[in-house]
């Protein structure tokens, strides 16, 4: 459940984190205010608050029922879109000015520079980060129990509750979390060294 | 070919070029030096709209191209650039930063666009480095791949700007030799440089600039044998001792 839940919590803040730090750095002014505005909002409030605004607020603006599921994975989605756009934003404005103007000068639009110099090269720079942000991820949403999403931290809470003992569940949510996590970091890093191959030099 | 009129281009309070007039004719070779700062690079830079001018006009092939409803895309793809620090794309083998312009801007079939890069790497010899990455070349490499991927857009002008500067001497000789041979197939070129042998040698035009104006023009021979402005003199006598 928690996999899941950041899984597509990454996959699809990926998604609206690469529309907000396109906006953010465009020339259109509205879109740039904009997309400052939802980060530095999302950025400064807890995780914990917007889960709960999303989970009481939007079934009050929506007339279909959602589910604990849908409204917890929105708040996720909703939640790492900003973080991850910084992390694009840093990534692409880490890419030398060069580049850009070698591939203008070659009469290449901007979005073709993009979509071929810039976003391939940053990617290979976002990509520590944004495994962060996954793990970050994975281990916040044990906050989703507080909406009764069965998550590791729900059941290790239920465990508590029955058994009177709360040391124990807690070990083995921990233990569950950090294996999860070691695992995903070890992944990533195979990943990471696979899109090395370039940058071997003589 | 290339007509400039009035430019000027500012950064914040600092007047970089202060109005320039400038006539490049087709098939010329005109190799601009100056001191730093005296604005050659911006104004090189202006040419092609990498750097975007406060005022003034430049006409190229009978469009103005700082009009600002014109697509600049479609003129760069008419002028070739080399920079000084080459600039290629680490991501991609030799010959995809080659064949990625011609491809995706002038929609050349990937087959054609192979075929033209390896004839023109054959040209400066380095066919076999096809499926190297940039990081494992030497900077004279680089720089000449750079030329290269400029070329293979077929471009009527091509704009050099400080192309030797950033390479160890001994690299210094094998780029000019690839500039020499396109000078001499009539290839228009505006080069900014500090090699004054290239100047002498290859140069149909020499434009001394200092402080963001063209202080002296004219043949290699006039410039540097009978400079008129003491300080084209002043900067001839610091930089051919």
């Amino acid at each position: 459940m928690t996999l899941a839940i950041s899984f597509l919590g990454v996959i699809f803040g990926s998604l609206v984190g690469v529309i907000l730090s396109l906006m953010k750095l465009s020339n259109n002014k509205l879109a740039r205010a904009f997309s400052s505005a939802y980060i530095e909002i999302i950025r400064g409030t807890p995780l914990l608050v917007q889960i709960y605004l999303i989970y009481y607020g939007l079934p009050m603006i929506l007339p279909m029922d959602l589910g604990r599921m849908t409204l917890g994975t929105i708040a996720v989605l909703l939640n790492s879109a900003a973080y991850i756009a910084e992390i694009i934003r840093a990534g692409i404005q880490s890419i030398d000015k060069g580049q850009s103007e070698a591939s203008r000068s070659l009469g290449m639009s901007k979005s073709m520079t993009m979509r071929y110099v810039i976003i391939p090269q940053a990617v290979k720079n976002i990509l520590p980060a944004l495994g962060n942000e996954f793990i970050t991820l994975v281990k916040e949403s044990a906050v989703l129990s507080v909406i009764g999403i069965h998550d590791l931290m729900y059941n290790a809470d239920t465990l508590r509750g029955i058994t009177y003992r709360p040391f124990i569940p807690l070990i083995y949510a921990a233990i569950i979390y950090f294996i999860i996590t070691f695992i995903l970091s070890k992944l990533l890093r195979i990943f990471e060294r696979r899109l090395e191959a370039s940058d071997k030099s003589i | 070919m290339i007509k400039v009129s009035n430019l000027k281009k500012n950064f914040g309070s600092l007047k970089v070029l202060k109005g320039i007039d400038e006539n490049i004719e087709k098939g010329e070779v005109v190799v601009i030096i100056g001191p730093s700062g005296s604005g050659k690079s911006t104004f090189l830079r202006c040419l092609n709209l990498l750097e975007e001018p406060s005022s003034g006009e430049i006409i190229f092939d009978g469009v103005s191209i700082t009009d600002k409803l014109n697509d600049i895309n479609k003129q760069r793809e008419k002028m070739g650039m080399v920079f000084q620090q080459f600039n290629l794309f680490p991501h991609m083998t030799v010959l995809e930063n080659i064949t990625l312009a011609p491809i995706k801007v002038k929609n050349m079939e990937p087959v054609e666009a192979e075929k033209t890069a390896l004839n023109l790497l054959k040209r400066i010899g380095l066919e076999d480095k096809i499926n190297t990455y940039p990081n494992q070349l030497s900077g004279g490499q680089k720089q000449r791949i750079a030329i290269v991927r400029a070329l293979a857009m077929s471009p009527e002008v091509m704009l050099f700007d400080e192309p030797t500067s950033a390479l160890d001497p001994e690299m210094v000789g094998e780029v000019l030799d690839v500039m020499k041979g396109l000078a001499k197939e009539g290839m228009t070129m505006v080069v900014v440089t500090h090699e004054m042998g290239f100047a002498k040698e290859v140069g149909d035009r020499v434009l001394f600039m200092d402080e963001g104006k063209i202080v002296e023009e004219g043949t290699p021979e006039e410039l540097f044998n009978n400079s008129k402005h003491s300080r084209t003199q002043d900067f001839l006598k610091k930089v051919l001792i």
